[in-house]
């Protein structure tokens, strides 16, 4: 660095300050900017975001763009002259690595300081990975970013075998497409089921039959002793059992870890992520959190403290808090909901299955278009469906009145669910 | 290019040009019309990319799928012009459209 005054560098730094800063440029953070635009909010709004690109779709990642249905510009969640014409200003390729919240300065890794007046902390996560052997060579991938997925399509061509870590969405997701490429695919589930974590038992095993019948060899109850390496790349899974499974990529998919340790490390407090009070505002000063990392508690789940991972949270919760930033304080109370799209079936869901103590199946899961109907106390508190827009669109009145029904009633597919809404909901 | 008429929801006329092969939804988030949330990004999931459309030109669109219809009825806002916009082809035939994006619900 050049010579100079202490006082000059600093006056020099913050010549980037920003009334309001959105750390993370996903859905949350881009939702935040385009929020308090709608509010008519008039001061300077920044949004810093670790990735090179403008604020892009992530859904897409596992589905369509993995897929090459639709191209990268497809995706933006705007296109650049909308930032412009709405004065926010993009600070891409940079990150924030600790913050003064007395002070209201970021410090970015590139080592420049920010100030802001109120702060917005959408950085969603990282996705986490094996810490077996060979959890870091070449051709070993997760999917979050579009570089990850850019990465694993360079490599898709060399790749006959593929072995798919963890049985969630993002790995049911990214073997669908893996299978309609026509690689052989593993799919390799830790637990007896997979989405063992957020949904019933009828909704797992009818997807592992799906995965199954698109030549998916999926192992259940599957334990992963290391990654094999041949050259200095992945050749294999080496399972507990001894067992090698060739391939040549390997697709973890095994969650995400919140990114808030800056947040954290200035005093905000937070277990899973960072917490946050009804309005997304964080225990520190003008700073707010909103999306995957923002833990809160959701009237849906009981109203336990919990973290969700999807596109209508951090939607949501973006405009929660551009609200709140322009001077309406209005609880977050949304309906969750969700979609999964693999082969030709599309999942909707409503509500929170959390906690559930009985299911019911509304349909016949071998005609491909079902729902499974989560109830508590004999309430309804959620509907994951399949092929069944009918009961997506109407299992939400159910859901946001926590209505009770008969199961007989909720089974009897000639009774659409909307006549099983009381009138008063 | 395909010219658009868009009514915003306070009212707000704009005309905007899109290409073909896109879909109104996509013309219209390329073209700010931030009222439109899209959220699922187009693949018929959600039922936040809710417009009407002329009904002189419905014939120049396919018709609702079911699904479509079923999203829509989600909506407290639905008409006889209601449309998801992700689920309509921008076409040469839709030249002159008028689009009006549906209260929020």
């Amino acid at each position: 660095m050049a010579t100079g005054s202490s006082l000059h560098l600093k006056e020099d730094a913050l010549a980037e300050n920003f009334d309001v800063l959105i750390v993370g440029g996903g859905h949350g953070g881009a939702q935040a900017a385009v929020a308090l635009r709608q509010g008519k909010y008039e001061g300077t709004i920044a949004i810093i975001g670790d990735e090179p690109e403008l604020p892009y779709e992530r859904p897409p990642l596992s589905k369509d763009y993995f897929a090459r249905e639709k191209v990268f510009e497809r995706i933006l969640i705007r296109p650049a002259s909308f930032w412009t014409d709405k004065e926010v200003t993009m600070l891409l390729g940079r990150r924030v690595v600790s913050i003064d919240a007395a002070a209201h300065t970021v410090t970015t890794a590139d080592g420049a300081e920010i100030g802001y007046g109120s702060m917005i902390w959408a950085t969603g996560g990282s996705p986490r990975r094996l810490s077996c052997p060979g959890h870091d060579l070449a051709g070993v991938h997760v999917v979050r970013t579009r570089a990850d997925v850019d990465r694993m399509m360079a490599e898709l061509d060399g790749v006959s075998r593929a072995v798919v870590i963890g049985g969630g969405y993002i790995g049911l997701e990214a073997a669908a497409v893996l299978s309609k490429f026509g690689k052989q695919v593993t799919l390799l589930e830790a637990l007896p089921r997979v989405l063992a974590r957020v949904a019933g038992e009828e909704l797992s095993r009818f997807y592992e039959a799906e995965h199954r019948a698109h030549g998916v060899d999926v192992r259940l109850g599957a334990m992963v002793e290391c990654i094999e390496e041949r050259d200095g790349a992945a050749c294999g899974v080496r399972m507990a059992d001894g067992e090698v499974i060739t391939c040549e990529m390997v697709i973890v998919g095994i969650g995400i870890i919140p990114s808030v340790e800056p947040l954290i490390t200035a005093g905000a407090a937070g277990t899973n992520g960072v917490d946050v009070d009804e309005c997304c505002r964080t225990s520190l000063p003008d700073i707010y959190a909103i999306g995957d990392c923002a833990a809160h508690i959701n009237a849906f789940a009981e109203g336990a403290r919990i973290r969700l991972e999807s596109v209508q949270n951090a939607n949501d919760q973006a405009t929660t808090a551009a609200k709140a930033i322009t001077g309406t304080l209005q609880p977050y109370h949304a309906v969750p909901w969700f979609w999964s799209n693999q082969y030709d079936l599309r999942l909707q869901t409503v509500g929170l299955s959390t906690g559930y103590d009985k299911t019911v199946t509304r349909g016949d899961p071998a005609s491909r278009s079902f729902s499974v109907i989560y109830l508590r106390n004999g309430k309804v508190i959620a509907l994951d469906c399949v092929n069944a827009v009918k009961d997506y669109v109407q299992g939400r009145a159910l859901v946001m009145g926590g209505v009770s029904v008969p199961e007989d009633k909720l089974t009897d597919t000639a009774v659409p669910l909307k006549d099983l809404v009381p009138s008063e909901v | 290019m395909v010219k658009l008429v868009v009514v915003s929801r306070s009212g707000s006329e704009s005309t905007i040009e899109a290409d073909e092969g896109i879909s109104l939804m996509e013309a219209l988030r390329d073209n700010g019309m931030d009222e439109l949330l899209a959220l699922c990004g187009g693949c018929c999931s959600c039922a936040t990319c809710h417009v009407y459309v002329d009904p002189a030109f419905s014939g120049d669109m396919p018709p609702r799928s079911e699904d479509e219809e079923d999203l829509l009825d989600s909506s407290d806002h639905k008409t006889e012009q209601s449309r998801l916009s992700c689920q309509v082809p921008v076409t040469a035939a839709l030249d002159g459209l008028r689009v009006t994006i549906a209260p929020e619900d």
